[in-house]
């Protein structure tokens, strides 16, 4: 097993940061370009979320947990902020808080499109881990 | 320093707007009130999404280009879309966009389109 964590700042721009840090430590399983891409998409998703949700724009330390396990990449995206009050409303397709009208509503469908598996623990004032796992070449 | 991140190009009744490399929610966050004001000061028909620079969207680039599809739809107007790699394919299938913008290949034929 290998692995590597990383703390980030809740800020925008390290979406694309992160997504790139976590596909680079991927490329060692040796994935097509269609799972990077996959694997990109969902990071970016759970990063987002921490960064718009989690700390609402007010900053705030995003924690990045990457492992690889034989063929299985488990990629572990934890924030301690806001949380989330009712995580099966949160994960349905469309739902969102925003009210803006920009927000697709659509993160959770996204990492549960691009990935094999994703759970999601969270608790109002605490925090959201999200744990998405896939098997590449698989 | 800011640089950035969307393109305008009006042309007639039609804006183009030409998207960023990676269109996520930091690229995003710029491009509904931009787009506002252009769409508050000219009469627009029809909105083209110029993907052809775009190697990577997110949900929040689904967000933006739904909220102006309704925007359009309000006033009768139309929303198409061209250059899109297979990461966006992808993105855009799931995102159900699909149904709603037709995909062309080039810039001309999604203006004519």
């Amino acid at each position: 097993m290998e692995r590597f964590q990383m703390q980030i700042e809740s800020l925008s721009k390290n979406e694309e940061f992160a997504r790139v840090v976590v596909v680079v430590f991927l490329s060692r399983l040796d994935p097509t370009l269609e799972e990077m891409e996959d694997v990109k998409t969902a990071v970016s998703e759970a990063v987002t979320n921490a960064v718009i949700h989690g700390y609402q724009g007010n900053g705030g330390i995003i924690e990045l947990e990457v492992t690889v396990d034989g063929a299985v990449l488990t990629v572990i995206v934890r924030d301690t902020g806001t949380g989330i009050r009712d995580v099966r409303r949160a994960m349905e397709p469309m739902y969102t808080t925003d009210k803006t009208g920009t927000r697709s509503g659509m993160g959770f469908s996204f990492m549960e499109a691009f990935m094999d598996e994703v759970q999601v623990e969270s608790e109002p004032g605490r925090g959201t881990t999200v744990t998405m796992r896939k098997k590449i070449g698989g | 320093m800011t640089q950035q991140t969307f393109m305008y190009e009006a042309k007639e009744q039609i804006l183009i707007i030409h998207l960023p490399r990676e269109l996520d929610h930091h690229n995003c966050r710029d491009l509904k009130y931009e787009t506002d004001l252009l769409l508050a000061e000219n009469y627009i028909t029809k909105v083209v999404f110029d993907f052809s620079r775009t190697e990577f969207m997110d949900s929040s680039g689904i967000g933006i280009l739904l909220n102006r599809y309704k925007q359009m739809a309000r006033s009768g107007g139309k929303v198409t879309l061209y250059g899109v790699n297979a990461q966006v394919g992808r993105v855009l299938a799931i995102g159900g966009i699909n149904r709603l913008m037709e995909h062309f290949d080039t810039k001309e034929a999604a203006v004519a389109g």
